[in-house]
Protein backbone atom coordinates (compact mmCIF):
# COMPACT_ATOMS: atom_id res chain seq x y z
CA UNK A 1 0.00 0.00 0.00
CA UNK A 2 1.40 3.14 -1.26
CA UNK A 3 -0.48 5.53 0.72
CA UNK A 4 1.18 6.87 4.45
CA UNK A 5 -2.29 7.93 5.67
CA UNK A 6 -5.08 5.18 5.65
CA UNK A 7 -7.33 7.85 6.26
CA UNK A 8 -7.65 11.29 5.98
CA UNK A 9 -10.34 13.34 7.51
CA UNK A 10 -10.52 17.13 7.40
CA UNK A 11 -13.07 19.36 8.71
CA UNK A 12 -15.78 16.89 8.20
CA UNK A 13 -19.63 18.20 8.23
CA UNK A 14 -22.87 16.31 8.51
CA UNK A 15 -25.97 17.32 9.38
CA UNK A 16 -28.94 15.29 9.16
CA UNK A 17 -32.27 17.37 8.31
CA UNK A 18 -35.51 15.94 9.67
CA UNK A 19 -38.94 16.42 8.44
CA UNK A 20 -40.78 17.36 11.85
CA UNK A 21 -37.33 18.64 14.24
CA UNK A 22 -34.58 21.33 14.05
CA UNK A 23 -31.94 19.58 12.05
CA UNK A 24 -28.91 18.16 13.83
CA UNK A 25 -25.12 18.84 13.54
CA UNK A 26 -23.82 15.03 14.09
CA UNK A 27 -20.26 15.99 12.53
CA UNK A 28 -19.26 19.35 12.94
CA UNK A 29 -15.68 20.24 12.13
CA UNK A 30 -14.13 16.95 12.34
CA UNK A 31 -10.59 16.14 11.49
CA UNK A 32 -8.44 13.35 12.06
CA UNK A 33 -5.78 10.84 10.48
CA UNK A 34 -5.09 7.34 10.58
CA UNK A 35 -1.53 5.93 9.54
CA UNK A 36 -1.75 2.81 7.52
CA UNK A 37 -0.81 0.04 9.55
CA UNK A 38 -2.50 1.48 12.73
CA UNK A 39 -4.90 1.06 15.11
CA UNK A 40 -7.01 3.80 16.06
CA UNK A 41 -10.31 3.96 18.27
CA UNK A 42 -12.63 6.73 18.03
CA UNK A 43 -13.63 7.20 21.48
CA UNK A 44 -16.70 8.81 22.34
CA UNK A 45 -20.15 9.05 24.40
CA UNK A 46 -23.11 8.40 22.62
CA UNK A 47 -24.10 10.43 20.14
CA UNK A 48 -21.05 11.83 19.56
CA UNK A 49 -21.12 11.66 15.95
CA UNK A 50 -18.35 8.11 15.88
CA UNK A 51 -20.84 6.38 13.39
CA UNK A 52 -21.80 8.94 11.67
CA UNK A 53 -17.74 9.94 10.62
CA UNK A 54 -17.50 6.03 10.19
CA UNK A 55 -20.24 5.60 7.71
CA UNK A 56 -19.26 8.69 5.74
CA UNK A 57 -15.55 6.55 5.40
CA UNK A 58 -17.10 3.45 4.14
CA UNK A 59 -19.53 5.30 1.08
CA UNK A 60 -22.75 5.03 3.38
CA UNK A 61 -23.20 8.49 3.69
CA UNK A 62 -22.87 11.93 2.52
CA UNK A 63 -20.67 14.43 3.89
CA UNK A 64 -22.27 18.49 3.55
CA UNK A 65 -18.60 19.41 3.71
CA UNK A 66 -14.76 18.86 4.22
CA UNK A 67 -12.30 16.54 2.84
CA UNK A 68 -12.74 12.34 3.69
CA UNK A 69 -9.84 10.29 2.29
CA UNK A 70 -9.85 6.56 2.36
CA UNK A 71 -6.42 4.77 0.78
CA UNK A 72 -6.51 7.96 -1.17
CA UNK A 73 -9.51 8.14 -2.48
CA UNK A 74 -13.17 10.00 -1.82
CA UNK A 75 -15.41 7.12 -0.64
CA UNK A 76 -18.43 8.82 -1.71
CA UNK A 77 -17.14 8.33 -5.73
CA UNK A 78 -14.97 5.37 -5.67
CA UNK A 79 -16.91 2.77 -4.41
CA UNK A 80 -15.85 0.13 -6.22
CA UNK A 81 -12.05 0.28 -6.33
CA UNK A 82 -12.85 1.07 -2.47
CA UNK A 83 -15.09 -2.14 -1.62
CA UNK A 84 -12.40 -5.12 -2.02
CA UNK A 85 -9.97 -3.39 0.27
CA UNK A 86 -12.10 -2.23 2.84
CA UNK A 87 -13.53 -4.49 5.56
CA UNK A 88 -16.88 -3.07 7.16
CA UNK A 89 -18.31 -3.87 10.26
CA UNK A 90 -21.70 -2.66 10.84
CA UNK A 91 -23.04 -1.42 14.59
CA UNK A 92 -26.01 -4.47 14.06
CA UNK A 93 -27.19 -6.89 10.92
CA UNK A 94 -25.84 -7.06 7.45
CA UNK A 95 -26.94 -10.92 7.40
CA UNK A 96 -29.82 -12.72 5.79
CA UNK A 97 -32.13 -13.42 8.89
CA UNK A 98 -32.54 -16.80 7.47
CA UNK A 99 -28.97 -17.32 6.65
CA UNK A 100 -26.43 -19.95 8.56
CA UNK A 101 -23.89 -18.09 10.23
CA UNK A 102 -21.15 -20.08 7.87
CA UNK A 103 -23.20 -20.17 5.05
CA UNK A 104 -23.37 -16.49 4.67
CA UNK A 105 -19.59 -15.92 5.40
CA UNK A 106 -18.97 -18.52 2.47
CA UNK A 107 -21.08 -16.16 0.62
CA UNK A 108 -19.19 -13.22 1.60
CA UNK A 109 -15.63 -15.27 1.18
CA UNK A 110 -16.91 -15.81 -2.47
CA UNK A 111 -17.15 -12.26 -3.12
CA UNK A 112 -13.04 -12.16 -2.70
CA UNK A 113 -10.40 -13.06 -4.66
CA UNK A 114 -8.12 -14.14 -2.05
CA UNK A 115 -10.02 -14.59 0.99
CA UNK A 116 -9.27 -16.20 4.51
CA UNK A 117 -11.03 -19.74 4.85
CA UNK A 118 -14.08 -19.45 5.87
CA UNK A 119 -13.67 -22.49 8.81
CA UNK A 120 -10.95 -21.55 10.61
CA UNK A 121 -12.19 -17.84 11.10
CA UNK A 122 -15.09 -19.36 12.46
CA UNK A 123 -13.06 -21.33 14.50
CA UNK A 124 -10.60 -18.48 16.04
CA UNK A 125 -14.05 -16.31 17.00
CA UNK A 126 -15.34 -19.66 18.68
CA UNK A 127 -18.17 -19.75 16.17
CA UNK A 128 -17.73 -23.37 15.27
CA UNK A 129 -20.87 -24.66 17.46
CA UNK A 130 -22.95 -21.28 15.39
CA UNK A 131 -22.01 -22.01 11.89
CA UNK A 132 -25.50 -23.83 11.65
CA UNK A 133 -27.70 -21.93 13.19
CA UNK A 134 -29.71 -19.27 10.89
CA UNK A 135 -29.41 -15.79 11.82
CA UNK A 136 -32.31 -14.89 13.60
CA UNK A 137 -31.02 -17.43 16.30
CA UNK A 138 -27.60 -16.51 16.96
CA UNK A 139 -27.04 -14.55 20.56
CA UNK A 140 -26.08 -11.05 20.08
CA UNK A 141 -22.78 -11.91 20.82
CA UNK A 142 -22.76 -14.55 17.91
CA UNK A 143 -23.87 -11.61 15.73
CA UNK A 144 -21.35 -9.48 16.40
CA UNK A 145 -18.69 -11.97 15.98
CA UNK A 146 -20.23 -12.92 12.80
CA UNK A 147 -20.00 -9.45 11.59
CA UNK A 148 -16.76 -9.30 12.38
CA UNK A 149 -15.56 -12.09 10.52
CA UNK A 150 -17.08 -10.83 7.86
CA UNK A 151 -15.25 -7.74 8.01
CA UNK A 152 -11.86 -9.41 7.81
CA UNK A 153 -12.33 -12.19 5.42
CA UNK A 154 -11.61 -10.39 2.20
CA UNK A 155 -8.16 -9.84 3.31
CA UNK A 156 -8.64 -5.87 3.33
CA UNK A 157 -6.52 -3.07 3.83
CA UNK A 158 -8.18 -1.25 6.27
CA UNK A 159 -10.98 -2.40 8.28
CA UNK A 160 -13.57 -0.35 9.71
CA UNK A 161 -15.03 -1.90 13.04
CA UNK A 162 -18.11 -0.07 15.04
CA UNK A 163 -18.00 -0.63 18.13
CA UNK A 164 -16.85 -4.48 17.66
CA UNK A 165 -17.16 -5.65 21.43
CA UNK A 166 -20.24 -3.72 22.66
CA UNK A 167 -22.59 -6.26 24.69
CA UNK A 168 -19.45 -9.40 24.61
CA UNK A 169 -18.98 -11.59 27.33
CA UNK A 170 -15.47 -11.47 28.42
CA UNK A 171 -14.18 -14.44 26.53
CA UNK A 172 -15.55 -13.15 23.10
CA UNK A 173 -14.11 -9.85 23.96
CA UNK A 174 -10.68 -11.28 24.47
CA UNK A 175 -10.88 -13.61 20.91
CA UNK A 176 -11.99 -10.33 19.26
CA UNK A 177 -9.41 -8.24 21.22
CA UNK A 178 -6.63 -10.73 19.84
CA UNK A 179 -8.00 -10.76 16.10
CA UNK A 180 -7.38 -6.69 16.34
CA UNK A 181 -3.97 -7.27 17.65
CA UNK A 182 -2.84 -9.80 15.43
CA UNK A 183 -4.57 -7.68 12.33
CA UNK A 184 -2.21 -4.79 13.61
CA UNK A 185 0.77 -7.19 12.99
CA UNK A 186 -0.15 -8.59 10.18
CA UNK A 187 -0.05 -4.72 8.31
CA UNK A 188 -3.84 -4.29 8.28
CA UNK A 189 -5.38 -0.18 9.35
CA UNK A 190 -7.77 -0.54 12.00
CA UNK A 191 -10.52 1.81 12.58
CA UNK A 192 -12.58 1.43 15.44
CA UNK A 193 -15.55 3.44 17.42
CA UNK A 194 -16.34 2.21 21.10
CA UNK A 195 -17.03 3.78 24.59
CA UNK A 196 -14.96 1.08 26.14
CA UNK A 197 -11.62 2.92 27.80
CA UNK A 198 -9.95 0.04 28.51
CA UNK A 199 -10.26 -1.22 24.73
CA UNK A 200 -8.97 1.75 23.69
CA UNK A 201 -5.89 2.18 26.16
CA UNK A 202 -5.16 -1.99 25.22
CA UNK A 203 -5.58 -1.71 21.49
CA UNK A 204 -4.89 1.58 20.09
CA UNK A 205 -1.91 3.07 18.40
CA UNK A 206 -3.92 6.62 18.88
CA UNK A 207 -7.02 7.72 20.50
CA UNK A 208 -9.22 10.79 18.92
CA UNK A 209 -11.73 11.25 21.56
CA UNK A 210 -14.56 13.04 19.77
CA UNK A 211 -17.32 14.85 21.52
CA UNK A 212 -19.91 16.75 19.98
CA UNK A 213 -19.23 15.85 16.37
CA UNK A 214 -15.49 17.39 17.38
CA UNK A 215 -11.85 16.35 18.04
CA UNK A 216 -11.79 16.83 21.83
CA UNK A 217 -8.06 15.13 22.18
CA UNK A 218 -5.84 13.11 20.21
CA UNK A 219 -2.76 10.82 20.76
CA UNK A 220 -1.30 7.59 21.69
CA UNK A 221 -2.77 6.20 25.32
CA UNK A 222 0.31 6.99 26.94
CA UNK A 223 0.19 11.04 25.65
CA UNK A 224 -3.15 10.94 26.65
CA UNK A 225 -2.74 9.94 30.31
CA UNK A 226 0.59 11.49 30.68
CA UNK A 227 -0.41 14.71 28.68
CA UNK A 228 -0.79 17.94 31.39
CA UNK A 229 -0.44 16.07 34.42
CA UNK A 230 1.68 12.95 35.66
CA UNK A 231 -0.81 12.24 38.11
CA UNK A 232 -3.49 12.97 40.77
CA UNK A 233 -4.01 13.19 43.99
CA UNK A 234 -7.52 12.49 45.54
CA UNK A 235 -8.45 13.15 49.17
CA UNK A 236 -11.62 13.63 51.34
CA UNK A 237 -12.40 16.45 53.87
CA UNK A 238 -15.00 18.50 55.22
CA UNK A 239 -16.90 20.61 51.86
CA UNK A 240 -16.41 23.86 51.31
CA UNK A 241 -12.43 24.23 51.78
CA UNK A 242 -10.77 27.31 50.17
CA UNK A 243 -9.22 25.71 47.04
CA UNK A 244 -7.53 28.76 45.34
CA UNK A 245 -5.59 29.24 49.20
CA UNK A 246 -4.63 25.96 49.20
CA UNK A 247 -3.46 26.32 45.38
CA UNK A 248 -1.09 29.13 46.82
CA UNK A 249 0.72 26.78 48.53
CA UNK A 250 1.63 24.44 46.01
CA UNK A 251 3.59 24.72 42.90
CA UNK A 252 2.62 26.71 39.43
CA UNK A 253 0.87 24.27 37.29
CA UNK A 254 -0.78 22.07 40.07
CA UNK A 255 -4.75 22.36 39.26
CA UNK A 256 -6.85 21.62 42.16
CA UNK A 257 -11.03 21.49 42.79
CA UNK A 258 -13.54 19.88 44.82
CA UNK A 259 -15.84 17.70 43.04
CA UNK A 260 -18.26 16.32 44.38
CA UNK A 261 -18.41 18.08 47.76
CA UNK A 262 -16.09 17.22 49.93
CA UNK A 263 -14.41 15.03 47.36
CA UNK A 264 -11.24 17.21 46.15
CA UNK A 265 -8.57 16.33 43.39
CA UNK A 266 -5.33 17.92 42.69
CA UNK A 267 -3.59 17.18 39.39
CA UNK A 268 0.09 18.31 38.41
CA UNK A 269 3.65 16.03 39.00
CA UNK A 270 2.77 14.34 41.81
CA UNK A 271 6.14 13.78 43.65
CA UNK A 272 6.77 13.83 47.83
CA UNK A 273 7.12 17.50 47.37
CA UNK A 274 3.49 18.11 46.43
CA UNK A 275 2.14 15.46 48.93
CA UNK A 276 4.15 16.89 51.92
CA UNK A 277 3.00 20.87 50.99
CA UNK A 278 -1.09 18.99 50.66
CA UNK A 279 -0.49 17.77 54.18
CA UNK A 280 1.01 20.43 55.88
CA UNK A 281 -1.60 22.74 54.24
CA UNK A 282 -4.44 20.42 55.27
CA UNK A 283 -2.85 20.13 59.22
CA UNK A 284 -2.21 24.19 58.97
CA UNK A 285 -6.21 24.37 58.05
CA UNK A 286 -7.02 21.78 60.70
CA UNK A 287 -8.31 20.10 58.32
CA UNK A 288 -8.56 15.88 58.93
CA UNK A 289 -7.87 14.34 55.20
CA UNK A 290 -8.85 11.32 54.64
CA UNK A 291 -8.61 8.65 51.92
CA UNK A 292 -5.69 10.59 50.77
CA UNK A 293 -4.59 8.26 47.54
CA UNK A 294 -2.03 9.48 44.68
CA UNK A 295 -3.23 8.03 41.21
CA UNK A 296 -2.19 7.60 38.18
CA UNK A 297 -4.88 9.53 35.03
CA UNK A 298 -6.35 6.76 33.49
CA UNK A 299 -8.07 7.31 29.87
CA UNK A 300 -11.21 7.37 31.09
CA UNK A 301 -10.30 10.41 33.66
CA UNK A 302 -8.97 12.16 30.55
CA UNK A 303 -11.99 11.48 29.41
CA UNK A 304 -14.85 12.33 31.71
CA UNK A 305 -12.36 15.70 32.10
CA UNK A 306 -12.25 16.35 28.61
CA UNK A 307 -16.05 15.26 27.79
CA UNK A 308 -17.60 16.20 30.85
CA UNK A 309 -20.20 13.62 33.37
CA UNK A 310 -23.27 14.25 32.48
CA UNK A 311 -25.53 11.17 31.16
CA UNK A 312 -26.07 11.58 27.42
CA UNK A 313 -29.42 10.13 25.78
CA UNK B 1 -16.65 -31.88 17.41
CA UNK B 2 -18.61 -31.96 20.90
CA UNK B 3 -19.14 -28.33 22.43
CA UNK B 4 -17.14 -28.31 25.02
CA UNK B 5 -13.82 -29.45 23.46
CA UNK B 6 -11.08 -26.68 22.62
CA UNK B 7 -10.84 -25.12 18.83
CA UNK B 8 -7.44 -26.05 17.44
CA UNK B 9 -6.55 -22.09 16.75
CA UNK B 10 -5.97 -23.01 12.63
CA UNK B 11 -3.26 -19.88 11.84
CA UNK B 12 -4.70 -17.40 9.62
CA UNK B 13 -3.05 -15.72 7.42
CA UNK B 14 -4.48 -12.21 8.09
CA UNK B 15 -1.85 -10.24 5.60
CA UNK B 16 -3.71 -7.77 3.21
CA UNK B 17 -4.49 -9.49 -0.34
CA UNK B 18 -7.85 -7.63 -1.23
CA UNK B 19 -9.40 -8.33 -4.71
CA UNK B 20 -12.59 -8.55 -5.80
CA UNK B 21 -13.71 -12.39 -7.30
CA UNK B 22 -14.39 -12.46 -10.62
CA UNK B 23 -18.12 -11.69 -11.12
CA UNK B 24 -19.07 -15.33 -12.36
CA UNK B 25 -18.09 -16.84 -9.41
CA UNK B 26 -20.18 -13.86 -7.14
CA UNK B 27 -23.28 -14.41 -9.44
CA UNK B 28 -22.92 -18.43 -8.75
CA UNK B 29 -22.75 -17.81 -4.99
CA UNK B 30 -25.60 -15.57 -4.87
CA UNK B 31 -27.74 -16.84 -6.99
CA UNK B 32 -27.20 -20.46 -4.75
CA UNK B 33 -27.83 -18.60 -1.29
CA UNK B 34 -31.23 -16.86 -2.76
CA UNK B 35 -32.34 -20.54 -4.12
CA UNK B 36 -31.67 -21.94 -0.58
CA UNK B 37 -32.66 -19.05 1.62
CA UNK B 38 -36.05 -19.26 -0.73
CA UNK B 39 -36.98 -22.72 -0.45
CA UNK B 40 -35.89 -22.76 3.30
CA UNK B 41 -38.76 -20.50 4.56
CA UNK B 42 -41.60 -22.17 5.09
CA UNK B 43 -44.21 -19.67 4.25
CA UNK B 44 -42.45 -19.16 1.07
CA UNK B 45 -42.84 -22.61 0.20
CA UNK B 46 -46.71 -22.64 1.05
CA UNK B 47 -46.96 -19.53 -0.86
CA UNK B 48 -44.76 -20.83 -4.34
CA UNK B 49 -45.19 -24.03 -4.06
CA UNK B 50 -48.17 -25.65 -2.62
CA UNK B 51 -50.77 -23.17 -2.34
CA UNK B 52 -50.44 -23.07 -6.62
CA UNK B 53 -51.03 -26.54 -7.19
CA UNK B 54 -53.94 -26.89 -3.91
CA UNK B 55 -55.84 -24.44 -5.67
CA UNK B 56 -55.91 -26.31 -8.98
CA UNK B 57 -56.78 -30.04 -7.20
CA UNK B 58 -59.26 -28.21 -5.65
CA UNK B 59 -60.57 -26.17 -8.03
CA UNK B 60 -60.47 -28.97 -10.66
CA UNK B 61 -62.35 -31.22 -8.67
CA UNK B 62 -65.36 -28.90 -7.39
CA UNK B 63 -66.22 -28.19 -10.97
CA UNK B 64 -67.29 -24.37 -9.55
CA UNK B 65 -66.77 -22.97 -13.34
CA UNK B 66 -69.60 -21.81 -15.46
CA UNK B 67 -70.00 -24.06 -18.30
CA UNK B 68 -69.32 -22.40 -21.26
CA UNK B 69 -65.56 -21.58 -19.86
CA UNK B 70 -64.67 -25.42 -21.38
CA UNK B 71 -63.18 -28.15 -19.55
CA UNK B 72 -62.10 -26.69 -16.03
CA UNK B 73 -58.54 -27.84 -16.03
CA UNK B 74 -57.75 -25.88 -19.20
CA UNK B 75 -59.27 -23.17 -18.17
CA UNK B 76 -57.16 -23.46 -14.68
CA UNK B 77 -53.92 -24.50 -15.63
CA UNK B 78 -53.25 -21.23 -17.19
CA UNK B 79 -54.57 -19.03 -14.43
CA UNK B 80 -52.60 -21.00 -11.99
CA UNK B 81 -49.10 -21.01 -13.59
CA UNK B 82 -49.97 -16.86 -13.46
CA UNK B 83 -50.60 -17.08 -9.63
CA UNK B 84 -47.15 -18.73 -9.48
CA UNK B 85 -45.27 -16.54 -10.86
CA UNK B 86 -46.97 -13.31 -9.16
CA UNK B 87 -46.29 -15.56 -5.99
CA UNK B 88 -42.75 -16.19 -6.68
CA UNK B 89 -41.72 -12.85 -8.44
CA UNK B 90 -43.66 -10.28 -6.35
CA UNK B 91 -45.09 -11.78 -3.26
CA UNK B 92 -41.86 -13.65 -2.11
CA UNK B 93 -39.54 -11.27 -3.94
CA UNK B 94 -41.27 -8.19 -2.14
CA UNK B 95 -41.44 -9.62 1.26
CA UNK B 96 -37.85 -11.42 1.20
CA UNK B 97 -36.30 -8.31 -0.17
CA UNK B 98 -38.20 -5.92 2.66
CA UNK B 99 -36.73 -7.91 5.21
CA UNK B 100 -33.01 -8.13 4.06
CA UNK B 101 -33.39 -3.93 3.74
CA UNK B 102 -34.33 -3.71 7.13
CA UNK B 103 -31.77 -6.00 8.53
CA UNK B 104 -29.13 -4.10 6.80
CA UNK B 105 -28.27 -7.17 4.33
CA UNK B 106 -28.58 -4.67 1.33
CA UNK B 107 -26.48 -2.19 3.04
CA UNK B 108 -23.71 -4.50 3.77
CA UNK B 109 -23.71 -6.00 0.59
CA UNK B 110 -23.23 -2.46 -1.17
CA UNK B 111 -20.03 -2.09 0.67
CA UNK B 112 -18.87 -5.66 -0.64
CA UNK B 113 -17.27 -6.06 -3.58
CA UNK B 114 -20.71 -7.43 -5.23
CA UNK B 115 -21.73 -4.93 -7.92
CA UNK B 116 -25.71 -4.16 -7.51
CA UNK B 117 -25.93 -6.00 -10.59
CA UNK B 118 -25.10 -8.78 -9.87
CA UNK B 119 -26.98 -8.75 -6.90
CA UNK B 120 -30.15 -8.07 -8.76
CA UNK B 121 -29.11 -10.76 -11.24
CA UNK B 122 -28.93 -13.22 -8.46
CA UNK B 123 -31.75 -12.62 -7.48
CA UNK B 124 -33.70 -12.73 -10.61
CA UNK B 125 -31.71 -16.00 -11.28
CA UNK B 126 -32.99 -17.72 -8.08
CA UNK B 127 -36.80 -16.58 -8.72
CA UNK B 128 -36.20 -18.06 -12.41
CA UNK B 129 -35.15 -21.00 -10.80
CA UNK B 130 -37.68 -21.10 -8.11
CA UNK B 131 -40.37 -20.59 -10.97
CA UNK B 132 -38.95 -23.58 -13.00
CA UNK B 133 -39.87 -25.59 -10.15
CA UNK B 134 -43.19 -24.17 -9.85
CA UNK B 135 -44.08 -24.69 -13.63
CA UNK B 136 -42.56 -28.28 -13.54
CA UNK B 137 -45.14 -29.41 -10.60
CA UNK B 138 -48.33 -27.61 -12.07
CA UNK B 139 -47.79 -29.29 -15.38
CA UNK B 140 -46.52 -32.25 -13.99
CA UNK B 141 -50.31 -32.26 -11.80
CA UNK B 142 -51.85 -30.77 -14.71
CA UNK B 143 -51.17 -34.04 -16.75
CA UNK B 144 -52.38 -36.17 -14.10
CA UNK B 145 -55.46 -34.52 -14.45
CA UNK B 146 -55.70 -34.46 -17.89
CA UNK B 147 -54.90 -31.37 -18.94
CA UNK B 148 -53.13 -30.91 -23.21
CA UNK B 149 -51.46 -27.84 -23.64
CA UNK B 150 -51.83 -25.94 -27.16
CA UNK B 151 -50.21 -23.18 -28.75
CA UNK B 152 -46.66 -22.09 -29.15
CA UNK B 153 -44.21 -22.65 -26.49
CA UNK B 154 -42.28 -19.71 -27.63
CA UNK B 155 -45.31 -17.28 -26.69
CA UNK B 156 -45.41 -18.89 -23.08
CA UNK B 157 -41.88 -18.68 -22.51
CA UNK B 158 -41.98 -14.95 -23.17
CA UNK B 159 -45.27 -14.13 -21.48
CA UNK B 160 -43.72 -15.85 -18.09
CA UNK B 161 -40.60 -13.92 -18.53
CA UNK B 162 -42.28 -10.49 -19.37
CA UNK B 163 -44.85 -11.50 -16.11
CA UNK B 164 -41.87 -11.81 -13.87
CA UNK B 165 -40.15 -8.51 -15.41
CA UNK B 166 -43.79 -6.98 -14.66
CA UNK B 167 -44.01 -8.99 -11.52
CA UNK B 168 -40.47 -8.41 -9.75
CA UNK B 169 -41.00 -4.63 -10.63
CA UNK B 170 -44.35 -4.08 -8.48
CA UNK B 171 -41.95 -6.72 -5.86
CA UNK B 172 -38.81 -4.51 -5.84
CA UNK B 173 -40.98 -0.91 -6.20
CA UNK B 174 -42.62 -2.00 -2.73
CA UNK B 175 -39.80 -3.74 -0.96
CA UNK B 176 -37.13 -0.49 -1.73
CA UNK B 177 -40.12 2.23 -0.44
CA UNK B 178 -41.70 0.61 2.20
CA UNK B 179 -40.93 -0.56 5.86
CA UNK B 180 -40.27 -4.38 6.03
CA UNK B 181 -43.86 -4.55 8.46
CA UNK B 182 -45.50 -2.61 5.62
CA UNK B 183 -44.48 -4.74 3.19
CA UNK B 184 -45.44 -7.74 4.24
CA UNK B 185 -48.88 -7.02 4.51
CA UNK B 186 -49.00 -5.14 1.91
CA UNK B 187 -47.65 -7.62 -0.69
CA UNK B 188 -49.72 -10.48 0.70
CA UNK B 189 -53.37 -7.85 0.29
CA UNK B 190 -52.22 -7.56 -3.45
CA UNK B 191 -51.36 -11.12 -3.80
CA UNK B 192 -55.38 -11.84 -2.30
CA UNK B 193 -56.78 -9.35 -4.44
CA UNK B 194 -55.05 -10.17 -7.55
CA UNK B 195 -55.54 -13.87 -6.86
CA UNK B 196 -59.60 -12.95 -7.03
CA UNK B 197 -59.10 -9.98 -9.82
CA UNK B 198 -56.54 -12.02 -11.91
CA UNK B 199 -59.30 -14.60 -13.87
CA UNK B 200 -57.11 -16.87 -12.41
CA UNK B 201 -59.96 -19.73 -10.77
CA UNK B 202 -62.65 -18.23 -12.15
CA UNK B 203 -63.43 -15.95 -15.30
CA UNK B 204 -63.17 -12.33 -15.33
CA UNK B 205 -66.59 -12.29 -16.91
CA UNK B 206 -68.37 -13.27 -13.35
CA UNK B 207 -66.82 -10.00 -11.86
CA UNK B 208 -69.24 -6.49 -11.94
CA UNK B 209 -69.00 -4.88 -15.23
CA UNK B 210 -66.42 -1.72 -13.68
CA UNK B 211 -64.74 -4.58 -11.63
CA UNK B 212 -63.88 -6.82 -15.32
CA UNK B 213 -62.37 -3.15 -16.58
CA UNK B 214 -60.40 -2.51 -14.17
CA UNK B 215 -58.92 -6.29 -13.44
CA UNK B 216 -58.12 -6.45 -17.27
CA UNK B 217 -55.27 -4.14 -16.90
CA UNK B 218 -53.95 -5.97 -14.07
CA UNK B 219 -50.66 -7.73 -14.57
CA UNK B 220 -51.89 -11.15 -13.11
CA UNK B 221 -55.05 -11.08 -15.66
CA UNK B 222 -52.84 -10.15 -18.65
CA UNK B 223 -50.72 -13.03 -17.80
CA UNK B 224 -53.50 -15.30 -16.81
CA UNK B 225 -55.35 -14.16 -19.97
CA UNK B 226 -52.27 -14.37 -22.27
CA UNK B 227 -51.46 -17.91 -21.14
CA UNK B 228 -54.66 -19.37 -21.83
CA UNK B 229 -55.39 -17.63 -24.94
CA UNK B 230 -52.40 -19.67 -26.07
CA UNK B 231 -52.41 -22.81 -24.36
CA UNK B 232 -56.45 -23.44 -24.21
CA UNK B 233 -56.93 -21.66 -27.32
CA UNK B 234 -54.29 -22.31 -29.43
CA UNK B 235 -53.97 -18.86 -30.47
CA UNK B 236 -51.27 -17.22 -32.19
CA UNK B 237 -49.48 -14.10 -30.40
CA UNK B 238 -51.05 -12.44 -27.58
CA UNK B 239 -50.20 -8.88 -28.38
CA UNK B 240 -52.13 -7.60 -25.96
CA UNK B 241 -51.82 -9.07 -22.96
CA UNK B 242 -48.01 -8.94 -24.00
CA UNK B 243 -48.51 -5.04 -24.33
CA UNK B 244 -50.00 -4.68 -20.98
CA UNK B 245 -47.37 -7.08 -18.95
CA UNK B 246 -44.82 -5.03 -21.04
CA UNK B 247 -46.16 -1.33 -20.01
CA UNK B 248 -46.47 -2.71 -16.18
CA UNK B 249 -42.72 -3.66 -16.28
CA UNK B 250 -41.30 -0.83 -18.08
CA UNK B 251 -43.36 1.39 -15.45
CA UNK B 252 -43.07 -0.43 -12.35
CA UNK B 253 -38.71 -1.38 -13.20
CA UNK B 254 -38.36 2.42 -13.93
CA UNK B 255 -40.14 3.99 -10.54
CA UNK B 256 -38.13 1.12 -8.43
CA UNK B 257 -34.93 2.17 -10.01
CA UNK B 258 -35.97 5.69 -8.92
CA UNK B 259 -37.06 5.35 -5.66
CA UNK B 260 -35.04 2.21 -4.35
CA UNK B 261 -33.51 2.81 -0.68
CA UNK B 262 -30.71 0.35 -0.01
CA UNK B 263 -31.12 1.19 4.09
Amino acid sequence: MAEVLAVEIEGLVKTYRRRSAPPVTAVGGLSFQVPTGSVTALLGPNGAGKTTTVEICEGFRRADSGVVRVLGLDPARCGTALHPRVGVMLQAGGVYPGARAGEMLRLVAAHHRDPLDPDALLGRLGLVDAARTVYRRLSGGQRQRLALAIAVIGRPDLVFLDEPTAGLDVQARRATWELIEELRTSGVTVLLTTHAMDEAERLSDQVVIVDHGRVVAAGSPAELTHGGAEGQLRFRAPGGLDVDRLLLALPDGTVAREMPLGHYLIAGEVDPQLLAAVTAWCASNGVMAQDLRVEQRSLEDVFVELTGSELRP
Amino acid sequence: MTAGAAVPLAALDLRPAPGAAPPGRMLLAQTATEIRLTLRRGESVLLTLIIPLALLFFFDGVGALPADAGRPIDFLVPGLLALAIMSTAFTGQAIATGFERSYGVLKLLGASPLPRWVLLAGKTLAVLAVEVLQVLLLLIAGGLLGWHPHGSFGWVVLLLVLGTVAFSGLGLLMAGTLRAEATLAAANGVYLVLLMLGGIVFPLSNLPGWAEAIAKVLPTAALAGGLRSVLRDGSGVPAADLGILAAWAVVSLTLAARTFRWE
